[in-house]
């Protein structure tokens, strides 16, 4: 394993340990790097506080999607890659002592898209949420919408929206967590529906991404575009936290909304 | 005889297999590798292209109800509002920035009930089309939908929606004022209303834009009407990087009213005028006033909590998985 690693955004090269310690952020320009869901985990939930719902779901090819590469294939490698069996872990946890419902998603897995059993773990988070009547928190990392699902992947949008309703029924709070980058069909269901959206700085937070955008405008678009900051200055996100503060910020969140 | 080739698909695998294909010609006409050795090869390779060429029909017959769905002589949402209510009174903006006349809002009459009209148009003629951005709309159209879907739900009108977008505008200021949280919001609001709501694709239904106004109690879908999360040319582009494979993704991501129906996402497919509802706007106009008048007197018999209850089921069951454990 290489000692040194390069910031992708300052260039300059970092100690794998100080970068690791740091929670993968660059300690020269505060680059916040994409965290896998176990590594999110570990530093958001009290210590043993987290337990896993539905780890053993997993999607099935069902449209038999024609591509160079099976679904199948895609999928094994991501679970590979990831060791994670979908694009989203969800379980029971505590934040500073308070029992919360957490979803975490996971961009390493397919890029983190939206399909069946992402939808179905959502929904089944929000119903552990209004059972036991405790905040519902994502955490958002995603490329969009699952298209080896076709309109399915459309239908978990509307699917995700309609559970995280049913939160809001019970007046439950739901804060989400926008980490780079979250966009497309995610960005435009769940996410952008929570009482509280906070986000991780420089995060990328759009429904179409800067390619699509600049290309269909027919311009370069500004190096800000669609960023945690510019999303602040639009009025679209209530607070920009760093990783390390978003554990308190939760915490207190929680306290506020629950006496 | 390099059948390796053929084992990966390759981007646009028609060249590729031609190719292959020529190639095992040339070898057969060397005298060397005349004969028996390549009986197996030969019958895989003609397996192989029997059914790439069966993709490559369904792959056509699928591109044609594509353009179908998005000929600008299709009857548009326009044109169902002045054919089917009466009294249409149309309403204009978001009351927070702007109007976006990609969105069509307004109150009109069906069988002596309000009701409350949604829809997008996406022009017929070069100034229609800018007029209304080829029925791509920005935040302020659907924060328009949220507003008038607020009005029918105080009210007690029901709402039918007639969906026709290529997608939601992709731009920098539509960014900025929140695009995703907009179709967001307006996909919510659909979930909340305590009054009936029938969503007819009329045309092309694409992704969250088309969404945005197609959570309904139930949803029709005009026979030759598409219904898709990404457009088969950003499929292609995203998965192939090769537009040549713009069709496949058509086929490959089905989009059309009978794969639809059969994957419950459409509860009706409306038939039209032989040859596409073009052929026939005027009939095509009265089959949907006919099956809207049927539906929204099916819908009425139930009390808000009920409809609210069952679109919220009817939109939840949605997915495939599997599950060795429970939790």
């Amino acid at each position: 394993m290489e000692e040194k690693i390069k910031c992708r955004k300052c260039g300059r090269e970092i100690e794998r340990e100080a970068f690791l310690l740091n929670l993968r952020v660059c300690p020269y320009c505060n680059d916040h790097t994409i965290l896998g869901s176990m590594d999110r985990i570990l530093i958001t939930a009290d210590e043993g506080s987290f337990r896993e719902f539905s780890r053993d779901m997993k999607s099935v090819d069902f449209l038999k999607f024609f591509d160079l590469k099976s679904y199948k294939e895609r999928l094994m490698e991501a679970k590979l890659k990831t060791g994670l069996n979908e694009a989203i872990v969800t379980g029971e946890a505590k934040i500073g002592g308070h029992p919360v419902a957490l979803g975490v998603m996971d961009f390493g897995f397919m890029g983190g898209s939206m399909g069946s059993v992402v939808g179905e773990k959502i929904r089944r988070l929000c119903d552990f949420s209004i059972k036991k009547v405790v905040p519902l928190i994502i955490f958002a990392s995603s490329g969009g919408a699952r298209m080896q699902e076709g309109i399915m992947s459309l239908m978990q949008m509307a699917k995700t929206v309609s559970a995280v309703n049913r939160v809001r029924e019970k007046k439950i709070p739901y804060f989400c967590i926008i980490t780079y980058p979250t966009s497309g069909g995610v960005s435009a269901s769940f996410a952008t529906i929570a009482d509280i959206i906070i986000s991780e700085p420089g995060a990328l937070f759009c429904f179409a991404g800067p390619r699509v955008v600049s290309q269909t405008i027919k311009k370069e678009i500004p190096p800000d575009f669609g960023l945690a900051e510019r999303n602040l200055k639009n009025g679209q996100v209530d607070m920009i936290a760093g990783r390390k503060e978003i554990r308190d910020t939760l915490a207190r969140l929680i306290r506020l909304f629950s006496s | 005889m390099d059948l390796k080739k053929l084992k990966e698909v390759p981007k646009s695998y028609v060249k590729e297999i031609l190719r292959s294909l020529s190639k095992f010609e040339r070898l057969k006409k060397i005298p060397f590798f005349a004969g028996i050795h390549f009986k197996d090869a030969e019958k895989e390779l003609d397996g192989k292209i029997e059914g790439y060429r069966m993709i490559d029909r369904q792959s056509a017959r699928v591109w044609r109800i594509v353009e179908l769905s998005r000929d600008g002589r299709r009857p548009q949402c326009l044109d169902y509002v002045k054919g089917i209510f009466t009294d249409f009174v149309e309403l204009s903006g978001d009351r927070l920035a702007g109007e976006d006349k990609s969105v069509m809002a307004g109150l009109g009459k069906i069988g002596g009930r309000t009701v409350a009209i949604l829809g997008q148009n996406k022009g017929k003629d070069t100034k229609e089309r800018i007029k209304y951005n080829f029925g791509m709309s920005v935040p302020e159209g659907y924060r328009k939908s949220i507003r008038i879907m607020d009005i029918a739900d105080r009210f007690g009108f029901p709402v039918v929606t007639f969906v026709d977008t290529p997608a939601a505008y992709a731009g920098m200021e539509a960014e900025d004022k929140g695009q995703a949280g907009a179709i967001a919001t307006s996909i919510l609001k659909m979930f909340e209303v305590s009054v009936p709501i029938i969503v007819v694709l009329i045309g092309e239904g694409g992704s969250g834009g088309a969404l945005a106004l197609a959570v309904g109690n139930e949803v029709a879908m005009l026979e030759n009407s598409t219904y898709s999360v990404i457009t088969p040319e950003g499929c292609a582009a995203i998965l192939w990087r090769d537009p040549a494979g713009t069709k496949l993704a058509a086929r490959a991501l089905k989009i059309t009213s009978p794969d639809l129906a059969r994957l419950k996402v459409v509860d009706r497919i409306i038939h039209e005028p032989m040859g596409g509802a073009h052929n026939d706007p005027r009939r095509m106009v009265k089959i949907v006033k006919r099956y809207l008048t049927d539906a929204l007197g099916r819908w009425s018999k139930f009390s808000g909590e009920e409809l609210k209850m069952m679109r919220a089921q009817r939109f939840e069951k949605f997915g495939f998985f599997e599950e060795t454990d429970t939790f």
